[in-house]
């Protein structure tokens, strides 16, 4: 590119910037964030693209799904502001108090709650229980995962015991998907994942699962909500709160749960999340 | 066996086992070479991938990260063979900084964090080697069931922080060599199909010559059959020269054969000729005496009716006798009237009737111009015998002919007929006496013939093919 080409960009972008906020920005309004985890199978990208074209007519403003690396970067960047909203496991959202503002929660078997699993090899007909995974290696998916880790510290507390000490090796795969994928490897010897994760994908990629056995399902969690960052305005949190939750009353909406498993998305309280939170705490208090 | 083949067989068998040699002798050294290319590409490539391998995993290694390390190392397994040729690794380790397993692409075989010596031989071998690994440099080791095992050393700042193994099943070389040595057979078996059919056109080309000859000379027996013809190949080269040769040494001996044949025949009739004028004489002086003794007792005697019939019986046989005798005994009586072209005139009116029985046509050349110093009664006699003889032998409306000339001091006479040509055993015995296909004949016209020739130094000979049978009287004229 010639010198004259590149310094005119710079100056449009510099214009740009200047006049952001002005007459620029009310002709294209500023793209609504959602930060995504792997709470669900956020490797489906079609899925994605699909919900995302949905909902943007619906609200008037494009929409975006944003991917990090682990739970922790997603909750930072909602709390700091950086990202509108986020789908993002229990237990980070209680550990964040009142900075996140809870937005849906969605209903999976006509119950805003999900399970937590602990999974196993399938050629392993003999594990009954976390105790039995003694000196094996074992997999969570995330720190900051209540199925994929808390529950399992917390089972692991009430023996007295902590995960370093029952283990042989323990490491974070950074999803659930990756949890029931080492366990069917052979990697590890035992797994953590989310119970809805687990059945989604028994349900579309059946060799994988039957390649791993489900051990123990937890009592019922309430499921990883949809929460809002602190500098949303009231009125787009309930217009998004809204589209979310009328969501199954449309074909194209229904098609869309129906991919993820998901019945539809409900309003939901605080209060849903109080084990987690209880669990949390005496986790932390343990160590 | 082979010795007893024939060239035919044996130019080609040979050019086809050449070709086949140097096919064979080609292909192994190219295979030979392409194999040991084959084996220093597939190092060089897993070298390649493992020094990858290894400074990738070098952040999880240190971040203790199983699960990125077990991601990284089954990437290379999860592609899949780029190609059947691509070099693809069956188990990829990675040990930590103290030779226990970290991850690896087959944890059921290799527990976490066991000593990868647990897992059995080779690899309490292995764990040694890694052990003992420097910054630098990998090893590859080649166990008791051929798997190849290459070990690099995993290094974040100079430091060892673990090892790479990467196993290659035993019989990584064996497929790709097996289809590069399939190949390669395709295209000698290609070539050998082209060469092969050529290298065997042209050995029964250059056989061919060769069995001709020998089948020319299988047919040379002790006579040469008349009807022998060889086709055979004149060149420049060696078997050119011989057939050229031979053929020159065939004509010389069918030339002696003939001359030796003329030979045997002309001493027969000679003999022939010698006993019957012997016997002749011999006969000749008695029957004077007897005929003398029937005359004088018919003209003294007194006979009765009996004694005259036996003694008319006895005279007609001695007269017969005597008739044959001077038959057989041919003496060129000395007549010293030569021979004029009308003589030979004369002749032709006399054949004339004999001739119009068969409305046959008469050549006649008569190139004689004045008086020959020859017997003209001798000469018409021989004459009219031949064209007689040739009157009966020509067919209904065919062709007779005489040419008679003087030429290098001999008078010669050829008559010829168009008839059917003489039988090869009939010809040799044709100048002897009472040989006749005639049931009317007496065998003894060209007998005499022969004899008058003879006896005159000259010679009949005799040249029979069908349509053209010609005998040539050569008679020597002494002035």
């Amino acid at each position: 590119m010639p010198p004259i080409f590149r310094f005119t960009r710079v100056l449009l972008v510099a214009l740009s910037l200047l006049f952001s906020g002005s007459a620029l920005s009310q002709e294209a309004p500023a793209p609504l964030s959602i930060g995504i985890t792997p709470v669900f199978l956020d490797d489906q990208l079609s899925l994605l693209r699909d919900w995302a074209r949905y909902l943007t007519p619906r609200l008037g403003r494009p929409v975006e799904f944003v991917q990090r690396g682990s739970y922790r970067e997603i909750v930072d960047l909602t709390v700091s502001g950086k990202l509108d909203f986020a789908w993002i496991c229990g237990f980070p959202y209680v550990t964040a108090g009142e900075r996140l503002r809870l937005l849906t929660v969605p209903v999976y078997q006509g119950r805003p709650e999900y399970r937590a699993y602990l999974i196993v090899p399938s050629d392993d007909h003999t594990t009954a229980g976390l105790s039995d995974l003694y000196d094996k290696v074992f997999a969570f998916s995330d720190p900051d995962s209540n199925s994929g880790a808390l529950v399992i510290r917390y089972q692991l507390l009430q023996m007295k015991k902590r995960p370093e000490e029952h283990f042989r090796k323990t490491f974070y795969t950074g999803a659930h998907r990756k949890v029931v994928e080492a366990v069917a490897a052979g990697l590890a010897d035992g797994g953590a994942v989310d119970g809805y994760v687990w059945d989604t994908l028994a349900r579309i990629e059946p060799d994988l699962t039957v390649r791993t056995r489900v051990v123990q399902a937890s009592s019922p969690y309430g499921f990883p909500p949809f929460v809002a960052g602190p500098s949303v305005e009231q009125s787009d949190l309930q217009r998004l709160q809204t589209v979310l939750i009328a969501m199954g009353e449309d074909e194209e909406g229904r098609r869309l749960l129906t991919r993820m498993n998901l019945d539809g998305f409900t309003r939901g309280e605080r209060a849903l999340y109080d084990d987690i939170e209880r669990m949390g705490r005496a986790v932390a208090a343990g160590h | 066996m082979f010795r007893d083949l024939t060239y035919r067989y044996k130019i080609p068998i040979r050019g086809t086992l050449l070709i086949l040699i140097t096919a064979t002798a080609v292909a192994s050294a190219l295979i030979y070479r392409a194999a040991e290319d084959l084996r220093d590409d597939v190092i060089t490539s897993a070298e390649g991938m493992s020094r990858v391998l290894a400074r990738t995993l070098v952040p999880p290694l240190r971040r203790d990260d199983v699960w990125t390390a077990y991601e990284i190392v089954t990437s290379p397994l999860k592609s899949g063979p780029v190609s059947p040729q691509a070099i693809f690794p069956e188990t990829i380790l990675v040990l930590d900084d103290q030779q226990r397993v970290f991850v690896t692409t087959e944890p059921r075989r290799f527990p976490l964090l066991r000593p990868l010596s647990m897992a059995g031989a080779p690899y309490p071998e292995l764990q040694k080697i890694a052990a003992g690994m420097t910054g630098d440099g990998h090893a590859l080791e080649t166990d008791a069931a051929g798997r190849m095992h290459m070990l690099t050393p995993i290094v974040s700042d100079g430091i060892v922080i673990g090892t790479l193994v990467v196993t290659y099943p035993g019989d990584v070389f064996e497929p790709r060599f097996a289809s590069f040595a399939a190949r390669a057979a395709m295209i000698t078996l290609l070539v050998l199909a082209i060469l092969v059919p050529v290298s065997w056109y042209w050995g029964v080309r250059m056989a061919q010559p060769l069995v001709q000859l020998a089948h020319c000379l299988g047919k040379i027996g002790p006579n040469i059959p008349a009807d022998l013809s060889c086709s055979l190949v004149e060149s420049k080269d060696e078997l050119g020269r011989v057939s050229v040769q031979f053929q020159r040494m065939l004509g010389e001996l069918k030339e002696k054969q003939a001359l030796e044949r003329q030979m045997i025949a002309a001493e027969r009739l000679a003999a022939i000729g010698r006993l019957s004028a012997g016997i002749a004489h011999e006969i000749n002086n008695p029957l004077g005496g007897m005929l003398n003794a029937i005359n004088t007792y018919r003209r003294y005697g007194t006979l009765d009716d009996m004694a005259e019939k036996t003694v008319s019986l006895l005279e007609r046989g001695v007269l017969q006798i005597r008739d044959t005798v001077s038959a057989l005994l041919v003496e060129a009586r000395t007549e010293r009237r030569p021979l004029t072209p009308a003589d030979l005139e004369d002749v032709r009116m006399l054949v004339g009737p004999a001739l119009q029985k068969k409305s046959a046509r008469l050549d006649w050349e008569n190139h004689l111009e004045e008086e020959v110093a020859l017997s003209s009664t001798l000469v018409r006699q021989v004459v009219i015998n031949l064209l007689l003889n040739a009157a009966h032998a020509v067919p209904v409306e065919g062709v007779v002919r005489l040419c008679a000339v003087i030429e290098a001091g001999c008078f010669s006479a050829e008559i010829c007929n168009d008839g059917e040509a003489i039988a090869g055993e009939r010809i040799r015995r044709l100048f002897e006496p009472f040989v006749t296909d005639r049931p009317d004949g007496t065998g003894l016209g060209l007998w005499v013939s022969y004899q008058i020739a003879q006896q005159l130094g000259g010679d009949i000979r005799v040249n029979s093919e069908p349509g053209c049978t010609c005998f040539t009287v050569t008679l020597p004229v002494t002035p």
